[in-house]
């Protein structure tokens, strides 16, 4: 049986594709060999943010080309580079404070609380609300709310105040990683004991081992329960 | 997009079962069960699906019949196709690929004294590093240690892992633990700063470190952040492929010819060391599999590092993740993490039975599924014909409490949601994908080829895992031998004196190939997987 296609509209141009497609697949169905707007295809990576308008519909609307199914008439064209500003900066040499994230990212003061970015956040962030965490100084809260974000640009891409929000994101997911969170004491003591030798001649005998040696070793380990 | 009636009946019997299989725990396999189910139903085992390689360096070594065929491929140049002088680029060490591996690489370069280029196929960070969920293993707790984790990995790769290259693997793991969290990476810690870490498949101890469900994101935009914080030293070059490694006329490394993407313009790299980290090759779709790779893995390394006359290993074996997607039908082939399983779920058959202990060895709980559907005949049919298990999610809820799907899975959730299912009420349909290549170029623990000044590290690489990779142990080998790669590189860098460059290694294959009547199907490498519908 052959499956009704849909008309769909690539950066102007009329193709007709299976309506079941994900706009990346149907790019290809129509004969592009994505090189741009293109990445992981699994909704990771942020590489084929998409702006799209519906018929009869003056909003444009937002997706990732991989995770978002065509609609009939839909109208499309990806965004696929987006040339927001990252502040240059060495993480070792910043405090994780409000001043240092004001420094390095002025702008941040211009924003209007609008929700425009957070209405273009495919991965469904609140961005203002993390916006208006960085503003406050809080930056664990811009760490823990940014956490799921992927750098497609969208929200910078639409932002009135001309923010990169997603950059300031990750400068706050970073000072908290290395400054704010508690540290791991079990992992620096066992990096100690490496550095000291101490499992050096565990090791050694283990390469040392016959295969069948090793086979028994391994069949007769214990496993921690789940 | 949600389940079919005819789904729905199954997914009924599923939830029937659930309380029971609460308190039902599927015993492991003994290890000849475990031999012959491999040997039934693993797709390394088909043997139709693989040849021997007839030129090289490594002729004579089997791998799937999609590889062979691009690494017996010919090179887009000849030796007298560019002009060898007009240099574009001159560095220490020039990264080829920009991964969780050529981002460590880079970092560790640049770190002891060298200027470093990173050249990428497509944009810096797109890689399978990006969309690996699961985590990174280390041997930090106090009922742990490398000598535990060394048995794991050697028995889960069928002990024919290269030895030293498991005890760096093992030994640096705490390391780049600290390293990255010295970096700023989030890994899910409790209140006190002690990490939270689970099993995966394999493993005889907690030891899997998570970031949620986007470990691997996490680690890959920290990397990235970090190589973006001195572009003094380190230049960044991104749809820039390399086509050819460059040769000097000593037999050494010298460089690689990299084609810009869009223009279609060469440029000559001159580099004192190169390190190879382009990755994997799920891409090329060994077997018809569906895959969880990123559109860039197609193998270029392998095909650029064996003409140059690097040396191959255990090409043979391929990973089969056992939970890629295969319902619906937009996200086949996507990865399911492990992750799933490690917190408790079970994998169920069409009648909602279990029939596999859920954290056996990622190839033998594979086998385990493709033979419940394919001899079995208990799979589920998906609109498509595709059969696939269930793979019980909301049991998590029920084990570890309501909301800790959404809390530390929350990739899942969104990706199943997008598509109208919600993994935290229903299963998910699940079948075995291709996830990793587990051989590739060989090398010793400081990253070398046999061909000199010639580094790899990473997916593209062979020898660590065997046949067979544990989960958590690729996000782990890319930054312990990145970081490995890139310091022998920067260091080694300081004593070469190049010669005179040439592509003499073209003509030589080429010539090669002729004498063994090797016809080549294909120009490689073939950089990006073509999935266009052939139009009139």
């Amino acid at each position: 049986m052959a499956e009704e296609l849909i008309p769909i509209y690539i950066m102007g141009k009329k193709y007709m594709v299976p309506p079941t497609l994900t706009i990346m697949k149907a790019l290809e169905y129509s004969g592009y060999q994505l090189i741009r707007g293109v990445g992981c295809r699994g909704g990771f990576c942020g590489a084929c943010a998409t702006v799209y308008r519906l018929p009869g519909d003056y909003r444009l609307q937002i997706g990732l080309a991989c995770q978002t199914v065509v609609q009939p008439g839909m109208y499309l064209a990806q965004i696929p580079f987006f040339p927001a500003q990252r502040a240059a900066y060495r993480l070792d040499e910043l405090e994780p404070t409000f001043q240092t994230v004001f420094t390095l990212y002025p702008e941040l003061m211009r924003c209007l609380s609008c929700g425009t970015c957070t209405k273009a956040c495919p991965q469904d962030i609140d961005v203002k609300q993390y916006m208006a965490d960085a503003m406050r100084g809080d930056i664990h809260a811009v760490a823990d709310r940014s956490f799921d974000c992927i750098m497609c640009g969208l929200c910078a891409a639409r932002c009135p105040a001309e923010e990169a929000q997603y950059n300031i994101a990750i400068l706050c997911r970073r000072l908290y990683g290395k400054y704010l969170a508690p540290k791991a004491e079990h992992l620096a003591e066992r990096v100690r004991e490496i550095e000291e030798g101490k499992w050096d001649a565990a090791l050694e005998e283990l390469k040392s081992l016959s295969e069948e040696e090793l086979r028994k070793r391994y069949n007769e380990r214990d496993i921690e329960p789940a | 997009m949600s389940y079919t009636p005819e789904m729905r009946e199954s997914i009924k019997r599923v939830e029937a079962t659930r309380s029971a299989r609460l308190s039902e725990t599927w015993p492991t396999m003994t290890p000849a069960e475990k031999q012959e189910i491999l040997e039934k139903f693993h797709p390394d085992y088909i043997r139709e699906g693989m040849r021997e390689i007839r030129v090289g360096v490594s002729k004579g070594q089997r791998m799937p019949l999609e590889l062979a065929d691009i690494v017996e491929g010919r090179s887009h140049l000849h030796s007298d196709s560019l002009d060898l002088e007009q240099i574009d680029y001159d560095t220490d060490v020039l990264v080829i690929g920009g991964g969780g591996a050529g981002a460590s690489a880079a970092i560790l370069a640049r770190k002891n004294g060298a200027k470093v280029i990173l050249a990428t196929k497509l944009r810096f960070g797109d890689a399978n590093t990006m969309m690996a969920q699961g985590g990174i293993q280390a041997a930090d707790k106090p009922n742990d240690s490398p000598a535990i984790h060394y048995l794991d990995v050697m028995g889960g790769g069928h002990f024919a892992n290269v030895p030293d290259l498991v005890e760096a693997l093992v030994k640096d793991a705490p390391l780049v633990i600290r390293w990255l969290e010295e970096l700023g990476c989030m890994f899910d810690k409790e209140p006190d700063g002690t990490l939270v870490t689970i099993h995966g498949g394999g493993t005889s101890r907690k030891r899997m470190h998570s970031a949620r469900d986007y470990s691997g994101a996490e680690i890959m935009r920290t990397l990235r952040d970090e190589v973006r914080s001195y572009p003094e030293d380190i230049a960044i070059l991104e749809f820039a492929p390399a086509i050819e490694l460059i040769m000097d006329d000593k037999g050494q490394c010298a460089g690689a010819v990299l084609k810009n993407l869009e223009t279609g313009e060469h440029l000559i790299v001159r580099a004192k060391c190169t390190i190879v980290a382009t990755g994997g090759s799920g891409r090329l779709h060994y077997q018809g599999y569906p895959t969880t790779n990123h559109h860039g893995a197609t193998g270029d390394g392998i095909v650029l590092c064996y003409r140059a006359g690097a040396k191959l290993a255990f090409l043979d074996t391929m990973q089969y993740h056992p939970t890629g997607a295969a319902y619906p039908e937009q996200i086949v082939g996507l990865l399911v993490t492990e992750k799933v399983r490690g917190l408790g779920a079970q994998v169920c058959n069409v009648d909602g039975k279990q029939f596999v202990y859920p954290r056996e060895t990622r190839d033998v709980e594979a086998s385990a599924i493709i033979r419940e559907c394919v001899e079995r005949g208990k799979g589920v049919r998906t609109p498509t014909g595709m059969l696939g298990v269930w793979l019980d999610s909301p049991m998590i809820n029920i084990i570890h409490g309501p909301g800790t799907i959404e809390a530390k899975l929350p990739a899942m959730v969104r990706q199943f949601a997008r598509f109208g299912i919600d993994i935290t009420k229903d299963p998910m349909l699940v079948y075995p994908t291709l996830h990793y290549q587990n051989g590739g170029v060989a090398l010793d623990v400081h990253g070398r080829t046999n061909v000199p000044n010639l580094f790899v590290a990473g997916e593209i690489s062979g020898g660590v895992h065997g046949r067979n990779r544990l989960m958590g142990n690729s996000l782990l080998e890319i930054t312990v031998f990145g970081r490995r790669a890139g310091r022998a590189a920067a260091l080694r860098s300081k004593e070469v004196e190049l010669g005179q460059l040439t592509l003499a290694h073209l003509d030589d294959w080429e010539r090669q190939l002729k004498e063994a009547g090797v016809e080549p199907k294909l120009v490689s490498p073939i950089l990006l997987p073509d999935y266009t519908r052939k139009v009139r």
